[in-house]
């Protein structure tokens, strides 16, 4: 049996998300921005997925802008915003379990001269309202939040936050990282006042290389990428015509008959916490039922080391991560599994199961029972 | 100045006696194998007692300079004009216009050394040195003529045709490799067991290799790593035959049965042997290592005497006096240095003990491997018959 439990890191993409790939690049493949009609006909596919997407969020079309992934939208959103209000101050304010996309690109605009305060979260994730309302200055433009962690699954009070922010400073802007959260959320920006989020394709099914920043209309932001002028000079360089259709694909999918499809994940990710919290040494990092995002279970293994315990699960046929598989190539440990609290000594012992559409339960049992065959093994051979 | 022909100097061969052919030989068909992997056409022979490369045809200079630079035996490539016009007066123009391409600066001494290969030419070695150098100072009133100690030393040899050059560009040394037998080297993936294949092949020796891979405990990604490395040795020692080893079940093995602290030893003088049976079925004539003395708890001289103990082959240690910068400095030289310090873990160090023996004492030792009696030999037989080549070219 397989099981691929990694879906946080990526996802495959749905039977129809490929057709209409395969679709745009071996029929409808013109450029979108040709004046003939074969250029027509592609730039039909970037319109309907502009707008079966916009549906989702219940935003106008023209506050989507595609971008190459979740990486780019952190980066524009935050470069963008930054560079667009400077002039109305320089301060923004972020978590300190962000996504490197985001961490990295504030470490940039601190070498610009922007001063950034990084909010502690408790150890269960989540930010103090009442010290981000204290971190919130008159000169505060920006404030970013992930939605959904990455690495454990903890789910920010998106909404709450937006008010603590507004209330304090109208015009601070408020970005959100939403790329574990989209797709497993029903998110209303308007509603929740959200006024830049970076969304990732490959995540909800959908392909690599594409994803998408909203941008609330009347929301100042400098593109990133300049040349021929396309998405309305804010995001240059030929429209990724198969990537941009197949995640509108995929969006459409992810929101039809939403609330089963979530049941059906927060049903495999209570299973697994269930049957984790029976075994011995085990300590799980993630919340059941809508406590945590529905698709991730962080859990460290006592006197074993995550790597091995991820080859040892590969071996047979289960797929899953060490911390986040986004920075698992770095030494260093996870800042996550640091910021909730998680003791040292279980930082490398951590592993991270995430699920998807495809996922059945009878994977769930399959990779309980190796880890019942696995742990004894594996804390027997260590190094002393 | 486009060069079409170079000049191959050896350096240690020119000493061998009756069997020197078998050397040049060797040297032509590896710079030939070299220039393989560059765009363009080229002849490589042999011509009274020296080899030249000659380029048919447009190519890319510093491709074919960075390949002879890895061809182990050249001392020097030397990049040459080639006329075929033998008419003196021609040739001194010949000559100032070489000069004035090389050397867009003309503050410079120079010396000209003739060399009158084919005798039937009319002037004499000493007489074109005189002309030509005369001539060279009245084209470039600024150059002057030193015979001790000049900055170019303008050569122009008169064979079939006529060589003209001053530029040596260094070759990498040694001899070519095939002209000494093959050896086995132990490459975990580290700073050190590539730069021991290098030292090792740049004598002459074709190298095999050997990794030892512990999965789960060690990753795909690593022995990835290992695959990478003897690619970049490859590009030296030519192709790489990769035996990748399984090696868990024999460390768990050992893991039971014997005390921890004897575990990293014990784990190596099973790597020796499993490493001499695997070069014995592929007609390796020793093993080579990394090891440096002194560098870790294993690399102690008595650890070196305890893993030396289970070969019968010759170990090669081109490393044994090296400090760990001077085995950095050769890594970045020769392009391992990236590769190797890419963070994954190799299985000398997964179950490594806090205070590993740093004085193991044989006899406790032998005792020890007395435990593994019974299923080792089967394991070690199997791990031999087992083992995956890789070519690593």
């Amino acid at each position: 049996m397989e099981a691929y439990f990694d879906n946080a890191a990526t996802t495959r993409v749905l039977d129809s998300v490929k057709d209409i790939m395969v679709k745009t690049m071996c029929e409808d493949y013109a450029n979108p921005a040709a004046k003939h009609g074969m250029g027509m006909a592609a730039e039909q596919y970037i319109r309907r997925s502009r707008a079966e997407i916009a549906k989702t969020l219940g935003v106008a079309d023209k506050e989507i802008l595609f971008t190459s992934g979740g990486s780019e939208s952190n980066n524009m959103a935050l470069f963008g915003a930054a560079f667009a209000n400077k002039r109305a101050g320089r301060h923004i304010i972020a978590t300190n379990i962000e996504h490197p996309s985001v961490f990295r690109v504030l470490s940039c605009l601190e070498e610009a001269g922007f001063t950034v305060t990084f909010l502690p979260v408790d150890n269960e994730g989540h930010i103090s309202l009442e010290g981000l309302k204290e971190a919130v200055r008159e000169d505060t433009i920006l404030v970013s939040v992930m939605y959904v962690n990455n690495e454990v699954g903890a789910v920010e009070p998106v909404e709450e936050i937006s008010r603590t922010v507004k209330a304090k400073n109208q015009k601070a802007l408020f970005h959100v990282d939403a790329i574990q959260a989209y797709g497993k959320y029903a998110i209303r920006p308007k509603r929740q006042g959200i006024d830049l989020m970076s969304v990732s394709g490959h995540k909800i099914h959908g392909p690599k290389g594409v994803g998408f920043l909203y941008i609330r209309d009347g929301v100042k932001v400098k593109p990133l990428i300049y040349g021929g002028g396309q998405q309305g000079g804010m995001r240059s360089g030929t429209e990724n015509v198969p990537g941009v259709a197949g995640l509108g694909v995929a969006a459409r999918e992810m929101y039809d008959n939403h609330e089963e499809k979530i049941r059906h994940l927060t049903g495999l990710k209570d299973y697994l916490i269930d049957c984790l919290a029976q075994m011995d040494g085990v300590v799980v990092h993630s919340k059941k039922g809508t406590d945590g995002a529905p698709q991730i279970v962080s859990a460290s293994f006592s006197g074993v080391r995550s790597e091995v315990l991820l080859h040892a699960l590969e071996d047979k046929g289960i797929y899953v991560s060490s911390g986040s598989a986004c920075s698992s190539h770095h030494p260093g440990a996870s800042g996550t599994l640091k910021g909730i609290g998680v003791p040292a000594k279980l930082l490398d012992s951590t592993i991270r199961f995430s699920f998807g559409l495809f996922n059945k339960k009878e994977e769930v049992d399959y990779c309980v029972s190796v880890l019942e065959g696995l742990l004894p093994v594996l804390r027997k051979y260590r190094a002393r | 100045m486009e060069f079409q022909s170079f000049l191959i100097k050896y350096a240690e061969i020119g000493t061998k006696g009756k069997n020197r052919y078998l050397f040049e030989d060797a040297l032509v068909h590896q710079i030939k194998n070299a220039l393989k992997k560059v765009e363009g056409t080229f002849l490589a022979s042999k011509e009274s007692g020296r080899i030249y490369v000659q380029a048919m045809g447009p190519y890319d200079y510093g491709q074919v300079m960075e390949a002879l630079q890895r061809v182990f035996g050249i001392a020097w490539i030397c990049p040459m004009l080639q006329v075929e016009d033998k008419d003196f007066g021609r040739l001194k123009e010949t000559v100032v216009d070489y000069v004035d391409q090389v050397y867009p600066d003309k503050h410079f001494t120079f010396k000209v050394e003739s060399r009158r290969a084919d005798k039937e030419y009319p002037i004499h070695s000493e007489q074109m040195n005189r002309d030509l150098g005369e001539r060279i100072l009245e084209a470039f009133p600024d150059t002057k003529v030193d015979v001790h100690k000049p900055d170019v030393l303008l050569k122009v040899e008169v064979r079939k045709v006529v060589n003209i050059y001053s530029r040596m560009v260094p070759g990498p040394g040694g001899m070519p490799v095939g002209t000494n037998g093959k050896a086995m080297l132990l490459l975990s993936g580290g700073i050190d067991s590539p730069v021991a294949g290098y030292m090792v092949a740049k004598r002459g020796v074709k190298v095999d290799a050997v990794y030892f891979h512990a999965p789960p405990y060690t990753s795909g990604r690593a022995k990835q790593k290992v695959v990478d490395l003897a690619r970049l040795v490859a590009r030296y020692s030519g192709p790489i035959p990769l035996h990748v080893v399984n090696f868990t079940d024999i460390q768990l093995l050992i893991y039971d049965k014997c005390p921890h602290e004897e575990l990293t030893i014990i784990m190596r003088r099973y790597m020796m042997r499993i490493a001499e049976e695997i070069a014995r079925k592929n007609d390796g004539l020793a093993l080579i290592t990394g090891e440096s003395i002194g560098q870790v708890a294993s690399q102690t001289v008595k650890s070196l005497a305890a893993t030396n103990e289970v070969c019968m082959m010759p170990v090669f240690r081109p490393l044994i006096g090296f400090d760990k910068q001077e085995i950095v400095d050769i890594s970045q030289k020769i392009g391992t240095f990236e590769t190797s310090i890419q963070p994954f873990e190799d299985c000398c160090t997964i179950f490594v003990a806090k205070h590993p023996v740093i004085k193991p004492n044989l006899e406790r030792i032998r005792k020890s491997e007395k435990n593994l009696e019974g299923k080792i030999e089967e394991m070690v037989r199997e791990a031999v018959d087992t083992a995956e080549m890789i070519w690593c070219d």
